[in-house]
């Protein structure tokens, strides 16, 4: 898809990001819901399933969960070029996607942590500690469901629609009850998709 | 790994990362060990083989790197860093978990753009964010047993989740005002219940 974006738009980018760093309790994932809402359904800056693409990716790949914001940026980024197609040009917006959309997620919440940390650990027994960490645990869970539910939610009604559910389930179920390995999963997803059988 | 000299012989020998260079590579490898999370191989990275951390160290460092806005592995990577080498420890620590990390992520991704037109391809991306959203859906059950121990009780707990989830999943609420209108609610919920054990405490 293509889009432009102006600078306004660009800084529009960073300070949503610069905003859900805030309120990224429990790891960035946990705010995936409102980056959707906010990038796919009210600015249309990439469609749902570049979003859900970039989430798969960064779950296929090692490290921290929270790099599927960067290929956020990227994918948007080079929406606003017109594809990898546009060369440097196309390269340079993408990691300019990268770089504002990573400052902003990081920076805020990587300051609070700083300042917080050496304080929150010489006062964890203060009963206010204790009653957010337990007040927000419900919380953190439930944002983890319902990022999980709303990636699921993405299919495009004319693919096989029922089949990516299924494999959903399942993949929730052998994730919860077993020690599998998630590779082999994420691997098994690859290869049924591959072939064309979801 | 040879252990550090300067606490050989002391009664409590303790191993700590020998440099900012240490730390760095030390969370490099961990990080890019960390498929689908990286939870489980801090765990087993930073208290069994490494020991910079007993397992009870472990676990509070934990909990504070996850109340923390922001991506728990970083944070805690973050605190660890600053507790060594202070303010240069931390930048050390975060850059090291995600430095190799994004530029992998990147290849990937450009490397995807590359075939993203073929439909196999894409059938391989979709098959796979089915499974990614079971990931993520199944990383947050798995946490629910957690909630027995908490002060609120089970029942106000799965109404909590309950709650978030409706608002988030189904209504699309921005976050912002689920986190203020039920977050609040859950931490002064939680506050109350916590000053009644406190009292409960004190009677028995």
């Amino acid at each position: 898809m293509s889009i432009t974006l102006t600078a306004a738009q660009w800084f529009e980018l960073f300070t949503h990001f610069a905003s859900l760093s805030l309120l990224a309790v429990g790891g960035a994932i946990t705010t995936a819901p409102d980056m959707q809402r906010f990038l796919v359904v009210e600015k249309g800056w990439l469609d749902a399933e570049q979003f859900s693409n970039c989430i798969a990716l960064a779950q296929a790949a090692p490290g921290p969960n929270i790099l599927f914001v960067p290929l956020l940026g990227w994918t948007i980024g080079l929406n606003a070029a017109g594809g990898l197609g546009a060369g440097w040009y196309g390269l340079g917006l993408a990691m300019l996607g990268v770089f504002l959309s990573m400052l902003g997620i990081m920076l805020p919440s990587s300051i609070l942590t700083f300042t917080a940390s050496r304080w929150g650990h010489r006062n964890r027994e203060l009963r206010a500690v204790r009653a957010f960490k337990q007040g927000m645990a419900p919380l953190v869970i439930a944002l983890l469901v319902a990022t999980g539910w709303i990636l699921a939610a993405n299919h495009k009604a004319d693919t096989h629609h029922l089949a990516l559910w299924a494999v959903t389930a399942l993949s929730t179920l052998l994730v919860w009850k077993t020690k599998i390995h998630l590779l082999w999963l994420l691997g098994a997803g690859a290869l049924a998709g591959w072939m064309g059988w979801i | 790994m040879p252990p550090s000299p300067t606490t050989t012989p002391s009664p409590t020998p303790r191993a700590a990362p020998r440099s900012k260079t240490d730390l760095f590579i030390s969370f490099s490898l961990l990080a890019l060990q960390g498929f689908g999370g990286v939870l489980a191989v801090a765990q087993r990275e930073l208290v069994d083989r490494k020991q910079w951390l007993t397992a009870e160290e472990f676990v509070e460092d934990w909990a504070v790197a996850q109340i923390l806005p922001g991506p728990n592995v970083v944070n805690l990577s973050l605190m660890l860093g600053d507790r060594y080498f202070g303010w240069r420890g931390a930048l050390a620590g975060v850059a090291g978990m995600l430095s190799f990390p994004l530029v992998l992520v990147l290849v990937l991704a450009a490397a995807f753009a590359g075939v993203a037109d073929n439909p196999q391809a894409q059938g391989a991306l979709r098959g796979m964010g089915a499974v990614a959203a079971g990931l993520i859906i199944a990383a947050g059950l798995r946490l629910v047993p957690a909630l027995k121990s908490n002060v609120m009780g089970l029942g106000a707990c799965l109404a909590l989740m309950a709650a978030t989830f409706v608002a988030v999943a189904l209504l699309r609420v921005p976050l912002i005002w689920v986190l203020l209108g039920l977050g609040g609610l859950g931490c002064i919920w939680a506050y109350r219940c916590l000053g009644h054990l406190a009292a409960q405490k004190e009677a028995s």
